[in-house]
C-alpha cells in the first residue's frame, strides 16, 4: 500500500475550492492542501513537496509554476504540465475543460487518470456556471437600460410602457441593431444633452 | 479572397502590435489570410495552445522555442521563431521605498545608464534582491542575469529572480514580495501609474539590440506549411513596417487599448509606443530612442547567433552541454524561413545569418544580398562581444 498522493489545488475561490476538493475525495484517498493566495505561489508548493497541482488555466498565475519545470529549480524533483503522449484524448479534454494538472515527473499515468478525471467534471461544471452567471449579468443589465430608455421615452413623449417599447423595437428593427443597443445609445445620449 | 483563416495565440502586451496590426489594417488581408487573434492568460498557457495545436502561430518571448529546444519546459513539441516581432521594450522599475534610498545616495534616475543604475541598485537594495520577471525563459531574466553578474553580483546566487505574472506584478511590489522587476509594456508604466513603482532602466540600456518577443509555430507546421506560413511572415513584416512609420504610434495605442485586446488606456500604452516613458509617480519623463522597435535595422531578421547566445545563457545556468546546447539552439530561429517569405517583397536581407553579437556600438553598413545594408547598433552595456560558433 503506497502513500496517498499529494494534490494541491491553486484556486482563490473559497466555494470553488470547496466543490473541487470534494470531488477529488469522492475520486479517492488523496492528501489534498488547497491555495488561496497567488504571491509566493512556487514558494509554497515547494514547501508542501505535492505530487500533482490542479490550476486553472485562465489563471495567470499559472507561470509561477512554470520556474518548479527548470531542471534546476527550487523543487528537487522536476514538474511538467500533465501530458500523456498515450492519451492525448485526456490531455486535451483537460485543457477544453480548463483545467493544467502539474505532475510530478515519473509519476505512472493510471495513478494520475482519476484525479484528472475528477478535476476535469467539476472545472467542466464551473464553465458553465461562468458562462451562465455572465450572461444573466448581461441579461439584467440590458434590461435595466432598456427600462431606463422606456422611463425617458414615456416623460418625452407622454406615451405610455408598451408604446416606449415598441418605439424602441421599431427603431432598433429599422436600424438592424438591437434593442438594447438602441437603449444604450438613447441613454447615453440623454446623458450627454443632460 | 481568403484562402486560409490563421489563429494566432496573444499576451495583452504592447509588443503584441504586430499581430493586432496585421489583423486590423489589412495586413493579413493583403497576403489573403485572416487572423484569428487568440489573447492568452499566461505564457505557459500559449505555449501549450501551440504545443498542442489549438493556434498555428504565436507571440512568444525569445527564450520559450530555445528552451524548448534544450528540454527546457514544455511539453517536448520543437517550436521555431520564424521572425522576430519586436526587439527591445522591457522596462526595470523599483520599488518607491527603493527608489528613495537610491536617490538619497546620490542616483538621478537618468534612465539611460546601466552600469550607473546597476550600482546604486546593489549599493541600496537589502539582501537577497528579489526581482520579479514574468516568465524564467525570458529576455526579461536574461537581461537581469547579464546585467548584474557583469556588475559583480552574482547570479542567480545572490540574487533571487522570481516568476510574477505581469499584472501582478505591481501588486507583488506593493506587498514588498519583490524589490524590483523587468517587465514588457504597459505593466511598468502601469506600476507608475497605480504609484507603486519607479522606473529605473529601460531593457536597451543592457543590450541594444535585444530580441524580445517572436513568431513561434510548431516547427512540423512549419514544414508542412511553407505557403501559409510565408504569407503570415509578410503580413507581420508589413504591420512592422507600418508600426515604424512617425504617425503610427497614436493610432496603434487606440487599437491596442480595445478591450478585445489590452484593455487598458491608449495614453498609457502610447508611452511605450513613442519612447516618452513617465518614470516616476511625481510625472518625470524620459525619453528612449528605440525603447521598442519593429522594422528598422532589420528588427524581425531572426540571427541564428541571437538564438545560440540565449542557449549559451541558458546552458550556462543550468549546466547544460554547452556545444550541443548552441547548435540546438542555432536551429530554432529560423532564418532561412523568413528569408524564403520575405524574398518576394523589397526587405533587405542581410547576407549572413549570424553575427558578432555586441559587436556595433553605432549604425554600419554591412553586406546585404543585393548590396550593402545598414544594421544598427547591438552592444551589450560591458562592452562584451558574443562570437557565435559560426558566421
Amino acid at each position: 500500500m503506497s502513500a496517498p498522493l499529494s494534490i494541491i489545488v491553486v484556486e482563490p475561490d473559497r466555494d470553488r475550492a470547496l466543490l473541487i476538493v470534494d470531488s477529488l475525495r469522492e475520486a479517492g484517498d488523496y492528501d489534498i492542501h488547497v491555495i488561496s493566495e497567488p504571491t509566493g505561489l512556487a514558494r509554497k508548493i515547494q514547501a508542501l513537496m505535492p505530487d500533482v497541482v490542479l490550476i486553472d488555466i485562465e489563471s495567470p498565475s499559472r507561470d509561477m509554476l512554470e520556474e518548479l519545470a527548470l531542471a534546476s529549480g527550487p523543487m528537487e524533483r522536476p514538474v511538467a504540465m500533465f501530458v500523456d503522449r498515450d492519451d492525448a484524448g485526456l490531455t486535451d479534454a483537460a485543457i477544453e475543460a480548463g483545467v493544467s494538472a502539474y505532475v510530478v515527473d515519473g509519476m505512472k499515468p493510471q495513478r494520475v487518470k482519476p484525479i484528472i478525471d475528477a478535476a476535469i467534471a467539476r472545472f467542466r461544471m464551473f464553465q458553465r456556471m461562468r458562462t451562465e452567471l455572465a450572461e444573466t449579468k448581461r441579461a439584467l443589465e440590458e434590461r435595466k437600460m432598456i427600462d431606463r430608455a422606456k422611463g425617458m421615452l414615456m416623460k418625452a413623449r407622454g406615451v405610455d410602457e408598451d408604446e416606449a417599447y415598441a418605439l424602441l423595437r421599431k427603431t432598433a428593427m429599422d436600424q438592424g441593431k438591437r434593442v438594447a443597443d438602441v437603449a444604450a445609445a438613447l441613454v447615453t445620449a440623454a446623458g450627454l444633452l443632460g | 479572397m481568403i484562402a486560409a483563416t490563421l489563429s494566432v495565440g496573444f499576451l495583452p502586451l504592447v509588443d503584441a502590435a504586430p499581430l493586432i496590426v496585421a489583423h486590423e489594417m489589412g495586413f493579413a488581408a493583403e497576403e489573403s489570410i485572416a487572423i484569428d487573434l487568440r489573447r492568452a492568460p499566461s505564457w505557459s498557457s500559449v505555449r501549450d495552445m501551440l504545443s498542442f495545436g489549438r493556434v498555428e502561430a504565436a507571440h512568444m518571448l525569445s527564450p520559450v522555442p530555445v528552451a524548448a529546444a534544450l528540454g527546457l519546459g514544455g511539453t517536448g513539441t520543437p517550436l521555431s521563431a520564424v521572425s522576430v516581432l519586436s526587439v527591445n521594450g522591457d522596462a526595470i522599475g523599483v520599488s518607491n521605498e527603493l527608489a528613495a534610498r537610491m536617490r538619497a545616495g546620490g542616483h538621478d534616475f537618468a534612465f539611460n545608464d546601466a552600469r550607473a543604475a546597476g550600482a546604486a541598485l546593489i549599493a541600496h537594495a537589502a539582501r537577497p534582491l528579489r526581482l520579479g520577471v514574468p516568465f524564467p525563459f525570458s529576455m526579461h531574466a536574461e537581461l537581469l542575469y547579464y546585467w548584474l553578474s557583469a556588475l559583480g553580483m552574482p547570479a542567480p546566487q545572490s540574487v533571487d529572480i522570481r516568476t510574477v505574472p505581469p499584472s501582478l506584478m505591481a501588486e507583488a511590489l506593493e506587498a514588498g514580495e519583490i524589490d524590483a522587476f523587468c517587465v514588457g509594456e504597459p505593466w511598468g508604466s502601469m506600476a507608475v501609474e497605480n504609484g507603486v513603482g519607479t522606473l529605473l532602466l529601460p531593457g536597451n540600456a543592457i543590450w541594444r539590440f535585444a530580441p524580445e518577443k517572436v513568431l513561434a509555430v510548431r516547427s512540423d507546421w512549419a514544414d508542412a506549411e511553407p505557403e501559409l506560413m510565408g504569407r503570415l511572415i509578410r503580413a507581420v513584416w508589413r504591420a512592422g513596417r507600418w508600426l515604424a512609420e512617425p504617425g503610427s504610434p497614436m493610432l496603434a495605442a487606440e487599437l491596442l487599448s480595445r478591450p478585445e485586446y489590452l484593455d487598458l488606456p491608449s495614453e498609457i500604452l502610447d508611452r511605450a509606443l513613442t519612447g516618452r516613458l513617465v518614470i516616476s509617480a511625481q510625472g518625470e519623463e524620459r525619453t528612449v530612442p528605440g525603447f521598442v522597435e519593429f522594422h528598422h535595422n532589420s528588427a524581425t531578421f531572426p540571427w541564428r547567433s541571437q538564438a545560440e547566445w540565449i542557449g549559451m545563457q541558458l546552458a550556462a545556468r543550468t549546466g547544460l552541454d554547452r556545444t550541443s546546447a548552441a547548435r540546438a539552439a542555432r536551429a530554432v530561429f529560423r532564418s532561412d524561413i523568413y528569408r524564403q517569405a520575405l524574398t518576394p517583397t523589397r526587405a533587405e536581407l542581410p547576407a549572413a545569418s549570424a553575427k558578432m553579437e555586441g559587436a556595433l556600438s553605432e549604425p554600419t553598413a554591412v553586406a546585404s544580398v543585393s548590396g550593402r545594408m545598414s544594421l544598427g547598433p547591438d552592444s551589450f552595456f560591458d562592452g562584451r562581444i558574443f562570437e557565435p560558433s559560426q558566421i
